[in-house]
């Protein structure tokens, strides 16, 4: 189906819904290619995922990963990736991009100067020269990366805070939107998501949801959340969100990565998900699998010849034994690449079994058993879990 | 003797030195072969810098004989012993030759531990002192196809003495008398090949001696020791190995270690050295650069009057790279110094270059990925920038010894080294006229 300059670029196709929980299968028809929902999105922060080839990232069937925009604005700048035919180009990734706005830096990274109206004002770690991230410059920056997605400039605030700022911030996020949208060059070739955001309120949150959904936009994302709130607060406002975001577009939950935290936002309605956790924690020899993780480090590791998860196909536990990793990881740095990979594989295989559930009617059982391999016992489940999959129908057994 | 089938074929002897051929019957079923003047695959432990089997196996033509060394392997040899079945199966090699050397050819020891009976290598726990008893054992756990037998050859440093050398020279035969009593005796060790190590220094009846003394063991071919890039120049190094070569039986394969610079290789190859260690485009890749020099000898006139461009901006990169020393230089201190076979792709110049490291390569590095987008790697420190220069890096060099294949067999060898040395020649004019 060719793409007409008055087609929109991203198609969302509802497979399967789930008839128990909030859960659904969906086909997310992307400029670059189809991509498969519920996704897990890695995260390539320079233009680049962490040591992996794209070739490696295409062969595990990744369909869409995130870069960077304050990185990558940074080093290389906009102006060159322009030239080089667009962060596509400039990575060689043939495949689906998504560009956070920048935003979430300026909480996390950067010796924050001053949120205006106009934008946030924040030194550059590299000359020191004082740089004002406004919504029209996150969206330029981001028309010329030329992803796939691209996410809205919010007024981020941690989660942990409260009060009045956390309505100051969403109101503002409402308006930056709107300069976003007013600023993207490339309607026809590049999504812009909107995020919403009101903390951990619910009345804000509800507010935010309102205004937000007027817009017509391509897709949502739940934000500002994530960030070291309490799990209880935490899955509340995702169901909230998802309550009252339209069916018909896609539902990203920004920075959610952990196995458990994927499956059960799946439950409450999310379709896209992103983090870096699970390859940073890949360079540190923390492997993921299905019973939690393991730390190929540890000495207990030393002589274990077995492959990292034996059930696991990736191309690391179809060739290496933990034993060999453990002693790689004296000697080379390809000893991350090698857990990187799994850990990337594990998180894509995940989905997809979450995905191939959903579409056989059988995703609350999955539940059950993905949640018995991941704990011990059953009183060892997180009471946020069991609170959450109960508001949509499972009760964990 | 509890030997292999190794057996060395050559096709022509070029002007008496320079010999190609092919080194057959490698490995346990000796269905492998390697091309001689050629190299071995370098390896951390089993696994080539930076690469994964998936990344590794982009690269066609791989060595057939994939070099692993006791400094990575000592230290877990307890883990070996425990799983039994040998280091290849250990590191889910593919179906290679496993060769296993002592030393670490990019890594100089700190000197001063060798004994009279014990030898040190050093892992990421600290130094692992080494017995006969102990190295043999080591060998019996790794099962290669192929090791050098242990040796002293402590003698690089320009302050050894004349009496140090001669130590180095007894120890090591010494040494490999009591490995071959080992090996004899060790039925894992059956069809495995052995090297001798010819030592000796910078002193030439020493080298000469040990030569000599070597040759009479029953041993499958000569490692040549001591002579590493740092140890001394070219000059001397092609004194030493025409020498020791002259004492070396004819239809037995000689391994120089540490020497792996082109300019190096091509004058080592016409003093009569068939096989080396492929460290050095593990080295360019470290200090983030490319290698790009030409060994282009093809008669298509288009091509042969095409210069690389890299060899014009020599001067330019000479001043952004700081010191960049002449081909042939001493540096006994820094084996890390940038070369004029290379270019170095931190350099600003790179930054809006949207070309492959090298026009032609069909490496994947050069098929898929630009210039500017590895200088934005090296300069995020991102960890794909020594995957892909390590592809590149190894394709290059591989590339390059199998030009200097061809030009013996076409006689071509003036031409190839015309190619190959013009970068370091022009480097060296400039500074003269600087200077």
């Amino acid at each position: 189906m060719a793409a007409t300059i008055e087609s929109s670029p991203l198609t969302l196709r509802i497979v399967a819904e789930c008839p128990v929980t909030k859960a659904r299968v969906c086909d997310l028809i992307l400029p670059h290619c189809t991509v498969n929902t519920p996704v897990f999105m890695p995260v390539g922060t320079q233009g680049t995922l962490k040591g992996i080839t794209v070739d490696q990232l295409e062969d595990l069937g990744c369909q869409i990963c995130l870069g960077n925009t304050y990185h990558l604005g940074m080093r290389p700048g906009p102006d060159l990736i322009e030239k080089a035919n667009d962060l596509h180009g400039f990575m060689n990734w043939k495949r689906n991009l998504l560009t956070d706005s920048g935003g979430f830096q300026m909480v996390s990274l950067v010796e924050l100067s001053e949120v205006t109206e106009e934008g946030v004002k924040f030194k550059s770690p590299y000359d020191g020269k004082e740089i004002l991230l406004s919504p029209e410059k996150s969206i330029s920056i981001q028309n010329s990366l030329g992803s796939d997605i691209m996410m809205q400039l919010d007024d981020v605030v941690s989660s942990t805070v409260t009060g009045p700022r956390v309505e100051e911030a969403m109101h503002r996020s409402v308006r930056w939107l709107d300069r976003c949208i007013a600023a993207n060059k490339n309607p026809h070739k590049q999504n812009l998501f909107a995020i919403i955001q009101g903390g951990l309120n619910s009345k804000l949150r509800k507010a935010c949801l309102d205004e937000m959904t007027k817009r017509d936009v391509p897709g949502f994302a739940i934000g500002g959340l994530s960030g070291g709130e309490e799990k209880d607060d935490f899955w509340r406002m995702v169901t909230l969100s998802t309550d009252h975001l339209p069916r018909e577009k896609p539902r990203y939950l920004m920075g959610v990565g952990y196995a458990v935290d994927l499956v059960v936002c799946v439950a409450l309605g999310c379709d896209m998900f992103d983090c870096v956790f699970p390859t940073r924690t890949a360079r540190f020899g923390s492997a993921l699998v299905p019973w939690g993780s393991l730390q190929v480090k540890q000495k207990q590791y030393a002589k274990d010849f077995q492959p990292i998860d034996p059930d696991c196909q990736c191309p690391t536990c179809k060739r290496h034994s933990r034993a060999y990793l453990h002693a790689l990881f004296k000697s080379d740095t390809a000893a991350m690449h090698h857990v990187t990979i799994h850990n990337i594989s594990y998180q894509l295989t995940l989905m997809r079994s979450v995905r191939q559930s959903i579409m056989e009617g059988r995703f609350p059982e999955f539940i059950q058993s993905f949640m018995k391999r991941m704990f011990p016992s059953r009183d060892q489940y997180p009471s946020w879990t069991v609170d959450a999959l109960a508001s949509v129908n499972i009760t964990l057994q | 003797m509890a030997g292999g089938r190794m057996q060395l074929e050559l096709s022509r002897v070029v002007q008496g030195r320079s010999r190609l051929g092919v080194l057959k019957g490698l490995g346990r079923t000796g269905q492998h072969s390697l091309e001689v003047p050629g190299c071995l695959l370098y390896t951390h432990f089993g696994t080539v810098p930076h690469l994964t089997q998936d990344t590794l196996h982009t690269l066609r033509n791989l060595p057939s004989v994939t070099q692993v060394t006791l400094s990575n392997i000592a230290e877990h040899q307890e883990v070996l012993e425990e799983f039994k079945d040998g280091f290849r199966k250990f590191a889910g090699l593919h179906d290679t030759v496993v060769y296993c050397s002592l030393h670490d050819p990019a890594t100089l020891c700190p000197t001063g531990y060798t004994t009279n009976k014990t030898v040190s290598v050093w892992g990421s726990g600290g130094r692992i002192e080494l017995t006969v008893a102990k190295f043999m054992a080591l060998q019996k756990t790794v099962q290669p196809d192929w090791y050098q037998s242990m040796a002293d050859g402590e003698t690089w440093q320009n302050s050894t003495s004349r009496k140090r050398v001669r130590k180095s020279v007894d120890r090591t035969l010494a040494h490999l008398d009591e490995c071959l009593l080992v090996h004899q005796k060790s039925q894992e060790l059956d069809g495995v090949e052995v090297f001798g190590v010819v030592e000796g220094g910078d002193i030439l009846e020493e080298r000469v001696r040990s030569a000599r003394e070597t040759a009479k063991r029953p041993v499958a071919g000569f490692c040549l020791d001591g002579l590493q890039t740092a140890s001394m120049d070219q000059r001397l190094r092609t004194q030493l190995i025409t020498a020791v070569n002259k004492e070396l039986p004819e239809d037995k394969p000689r391994l120089l270690q540490g020497v792996g610079r082109p300019d190096e290789v091509l004058a080592c190859v016409e003093a009569g050295v068939d096989l080396f260690e492929s460290f050095f485009p593990f080295q360019v890749t470290e200090r983030g650069c490319a290698l790009c020099f030409s060994f282009d000898i093809s008669p298509d006139p288009e091509r042969a009057g095409r210069a690389p461009p890299e060899v014009l901006e020599l001067s330019e990169e000479k001043d952004a790279a700081g010191d960049t020393k002449q081909n042939g230089d001493l540096n006994h201190d820094d084996q890390t110094q940038m070369t004029s076979f290379e270019i170095n792709l931190k350099d600003k110049r790179y930054q809006d270059d949207f070309r492959p490291l090298v026009e032609g390569c069909g490496c994947y590095c050069c098929k898929n990925h630009q210039r500017a987008y590895l200088h934005h790697l090296l300069v995020t420190n991102e960890l794909l920038a020594g995957v892909l220069l390590m592809i590149h890096n190894t394709s290059h060099y591989h590339g390059f010894f199998s030009a200097l294949r061809e030009a013996l067999a076409k006689d071509k060898l003036d031409l190839l080294k015309t190619r190959v040395l013009r970068a370091g020649a022009q480097q060296m004019e400039r500074e003269e006229q600087d200077g």
